[in-house]
Formats: C-alpha cells, sequence, structure tokens
C-alpha cells in the first residue's frame, strides 16, 4: 500500500497528441493514496485520455506517468489496479457469473471473490442473467464489480454512475469513500457537478489543460462562489483572462 | 505463459459459443451436410467424391474456424473487452494460446464428425491412415483460426470481416488444387500456389487419401502446414497493440 507521503499516482508533464491536435496539454498532477480524486470536466476534456494513460492504454507523446512506483502499463500492475471503462466492456453473451468468473480467475482470485464483489454492487439477484439483456445501469455494474476483483490498490473509474438512480449512486459513493479509507487511490471522472463535492482533490480539465487543482473548498474560495458549478465557470473564465 | 489463463481463456470462448447454439449446431452439422451434397450431387461419378471429399475434408475446418475465429476477436476488439484484458495480467500469448486452444477442440470435433460420415455411410475409401487426414485437418483448422485472430485486426465491422472469406480464402481454394490441377494453371498462378499454406494441406490429404508413401513430400507438406500456424499466430501477436493512439 502506498504510504501517504508518496502519491500513488504521478504524472509529470504529460502532452498527448492525436492526429496533430493536442489531447492533453502539459498535465502534471500528484495523486496521493487514500483520497478520492476527482477528474471533472465537460465531455471532449481529455478525462477519458487521461485515465487510459494511467492504464498504460494511451500512445502518449512525450512526458511520464508512474502509478505505484511503475511505469504505466507496466504487467506487474495489473492485479494491483482496477479499471472500470466508459462503455461497460463485458462479454454480452455470457452471464453475470460467467463474466465475473473468466476475469477473477485471470487476476488470481477464488470463486468466493466473486459472490463479494457481486454483494458490494448490489447485483446478487443477476447473477444468472445474461448480460446482453440488462440494462445499461446493470451492465455498468457488472463492469465495475470487475474493477473490484483483484482488491485494488488504484482504481480508476471513468464515468461510473452515470445512469445509476440516486440510491444506488449514493452506495456506490459509499463504496468508494471505504476503499480510499481503506488506503486505496480511487480516481473518479464525472461531468457531474454533484458528485465533485464527494471528492477530496479536483481536477478541472477543459480542452485538455489542467485549468484548477485542489479541494472543492479551496476552489470555492479561489473562485469566490457558493457551489461548484459557478466556481468551474469562474475559473475557467479567470484561467481565459490569464491566457489572453 | 501460464496455463490457468490459457484456460480460462479457452474456457470463456467455449462457454459463449456453447450460449449460441446456432453457430455451434452451423460449425458441427454443416461441413457433414456438404460432404453428404457432394457425396451424391456427384452420384454417377463415385470417382470426382473419391479425389474430392478428403479435400473438404481439410478445408471445411478452415473455413470454419477462420470465419468464426475473426468474428470472435473482432468483437472483442470492438466490445472493449480486449482493452480490459490488456489491464489485466493475461499475456498476448495466453489470449492467443486459448483462442488456438478453443478452437482447435471445435475443430477436432467438427474434423471427427465430418471424416465418420464421409467414411462410414457415405463410404469413402482412404488407401492411407485415418490419423494422417485427421492430423491435416486439425493443422488446417488451426491455421484457419491463427489467420482468422490475424486479419481480424484489418476489420472495423463484422460485414468486414465476413468479406475476408472471400478476399482471402476463396482465392486459396481456387490456388490450391481442388477445382484444377496446379500445373494446368497459368504459370504466375502456379507459383502464387506454392506460396499459400492449404496447397499443401490439399496436398497432403491427396496424398494420403491415394495411400501414397508418407514421407518425402507429405513431410514436407506437414512441415510447411505446421510452421505456418505459429507463423500466423506471431502475425496475430503483432497485431494486439495494447498501446493506442
Amino acid at each position: 500500500m502506498a504510504s501517504p507521503d508518496r502519491p500513488g499516482i504521478a504524472i509529470t508533464d504529460l502532452l498527448v497528441r492525436r492526429r496533430g491536435s493536442v489531447v492533453l496539454d502539459e498535465v502534471s498532477l500528484d495523486i496521493p493514496a487514500g483520497v478520492i480524486f476527482g477528474l471533472l470536466g465537460p465531455s471532449g476534456s481529455g478525462k477519458t485520455t487521461l485515465m487510459r494513460a494511467m492504464m498504460g492504454l494511451q500512445r502518449i507523446t512525450s512526458g511520464s506517468i508512474s502509478v505505484l512506483g511503475a511505469e504505466a502499463g507496466d504487467r506487474r500492475l495489473g492485479s494491483k489496479v482496477g479499471y472500470m471503462p466508459q462503455a461497460a466492456a463485458l462479454y454480452g453473451d455470457l452471464t453475470v457469473l460467467e463474466n465475473l468468473r473468466y476475469f477473477a480467475r485471470l487476476v488470481n482470485q477464488p470463486r468466493a471473490r466473486v459472490a463479494e464483489v457481486l454483494e458490494e454492487v448490489d447485483m446478487v439477484p443477476f447473477t444468472k442473467a445474461r448480460v446482453d439483456r440488462l440494462s445499461g445501469g446493470q451492465r455498468a455494474r457488472v463492469s465495475l464489480a470487475v474493477a473490484l476483483l483483484p482488491r485494488p490498490e488504484v482504481l480508476i473509474l471513468d464515468e461510473p454512475t452515470v445512469g445509476l438512480d440516486p440510491l444506488l449512486r449514493e452506495r456506490l459513493w459509499g463504496e468508494f469513500r471505504a476503499k480510499a479509507s481503506a488506503g486505496a487511490t480511487v480516481i473518479v471522472s464525472s461531468h457531474v457537478m454533484e458528485e465533485a463535492s464527494r471528492c477530496d482533490e479536483l481536477v478541472l480539465l477543459r480542452e485538455g489543460r489542467v485549468v484548477a487543482a485542489g479541494s472543492p473548498a479551496s476552489l470555492l474560495e479561489r473562485a469566490g462562489a457558493s457551489d461548484l458549478n459557478a466556481a468551474f465557470i469562474a475559473l475557467v473564465q479567470q484561467a481565459e483572462r490569464e491566457a489572453a | 505463459m501460464k496455463g490457468r489463463r490459457v484456460l480460462a481463456t479457452a474456457g470463456r470462448l467455449l462457454v459463449e459459443i456453447r450460449h449460441d447454439p446456432r453457430t455451434l449446431v452451423m460449425v458441427m452439422v454443416v461441413p457433414s451436410v456438404l460432404m453428404t451434397l457432394l457425396r451424391y450431387a456427384f452420384s454417377g461419378q463415385r470417382a470426382v467424391f473419391q479425389h474430392s471429399g478428403p479435400a473438404v475434408l481439410a478445408l471445411f475446418p478452415f473455413t470454419a474456424m477462420f470465419v468464426v475465429a475473426s468474428i470472435s476477436m473482432l468483437r472483442e476488439r470492438t466490445g472493449g473487452t480486449l482493452e480490459r484484458l490488456f489491464t489485466s495480467p493475461l499475456r498476448n500469448s495466453e489470449l492467443l494460446g486459448g483462442y488456438s486452444l478453443a478452437f482447435g477442440s471445435l475443430a477436432v470435433v467438427q474434423a471427427g464428425l465430418t471424416a465418420s460420415i464421409a467414411l462410414g455411410p457415405l463410404g469413402l475409401d482412404v488407401a492411407g491412415p485415418l490419423w494422417a487426414i485427421l492430423g491435416m485437418a486439425l493443422l488446417s483448422s488451426l491455421l484457419g483460426s491463427s489467420l482468422g485472430l490475424f486479419l481480424s485486426a484489418f476489420a472495423r465491422t463484422e460485414f468486414q470481416a465476413v468479406q475476408f472469406l472471400p478476399a482471402f480464402v476463396l482465392p486459396q481454394l481456387l490456388l490450391c488444387g481442388l477445382f484444377v490441377p496446379r500445373d494446368s494453371m497459368a504459370a504466375v498462378l502456379h507459383w502464387i500456389s506454392w506460396a499459400l499454406p492449404l496447397t499443401y494441406a490439399l496436398d497432403g490429404v491427396s496424398r494420403v487419401s491415394q495411400g501414397a508413401n508418407l514421407s518425402g513430400y507429405f513431410v514436407r507438406d506437414l512441415v510447411v502446414l505446421a510452421s505456418s500456424v505459429p507463423a500466423a499466430v506471431v502475425a496475430g501477436a503483432l497485431t494486439l497493440r495494447r498501446r493506442t493512439p
């Protein structure tokens, strides 16, 4: 487990260019262990690209990303990092149980672990259902369960609560909080400001750049705003004035 | 390479196929039906059936596994599961090993079923040993699945993947000597046919069925076919790129 003074993830001067255009521009972040780290920004701001880069799935132009002291994408991280992509990424013609059992065998977890994660995401009644017959929200929960299988030290969740009902969203945020309290690094992307207030640390991304970073309280203070939505707008305008 | 993860992957693929009984039936039954058609379409000319029956025995598993493997891998790519596998401890070699194991074992059952129908009720005569025919059928099915895995990288949609069958498999079928003896082809085509692995599969099975000596040319056929499989697997492995632009 990463100690508090050693960051779970350290990103230095990350530059990602795709077909000539800059997707991530000189992003540097220290993401400590034991916190919920929120990645906020409108769609197209580079959140998914940044998360894929942390998973070693994105070709980067320059800069470096270290995850738990190893280079992002190192195979040894495979059983320490849990990733929930934006699309559910499951085998539609298999049942929930068959999906989880396969992924559990890949990360060397016993069958009992499958029952635990199903419980955590509240999908026990759907164990025998085929994934392609589930609703979008149910599929998202199975996808989250796959990410939780290896008891990851780093959890990277790309918009995990989209399409979920408020009760379930509450429950999942409780789970994220529990993982962080147990020392894991939890990174959650969202475009919903209401969720931002549940994070310990926030980064606002816009057009591939970090507009602002800090705790929700410090961002509110810096922007002189009463809610995060207003703070986001104020900080973006402030950054644009500085750039002009 | 960990056997556990290879087995898990092969098992998962077989469960997927089991959940799709229509595909399973097509893979298992269609070759036998076509073999029966071949027998009775040429009912007055037993020689034609004797000539092409063994060849078809080796070529069906190739085409069937080519299609099934390329579509499965394409779905893995487009559905995001391949990317999820890249973030797990599964290695490319283990993934491809799982695919080869799953489709290889399907092919064994398919070739066995087709062979028992052809040699039993349909009365196909094979002068050489049965194991040699089945061995050739197994090798060509493994070749089919590994080529399918490789070519799936060049398809964006299932429509495109299906089009690879006429684009890559039919030319090989036309040039392998099944329809026309290779020495009566235009010279250029004859040369090309030497570079296509199915040519050797067909040459091998015809030698076995005619009771030829299983050395020399048969060994050459076996070696070419057996080394094309790992070559195609390596080519397939090169298309599994973890980092995408």
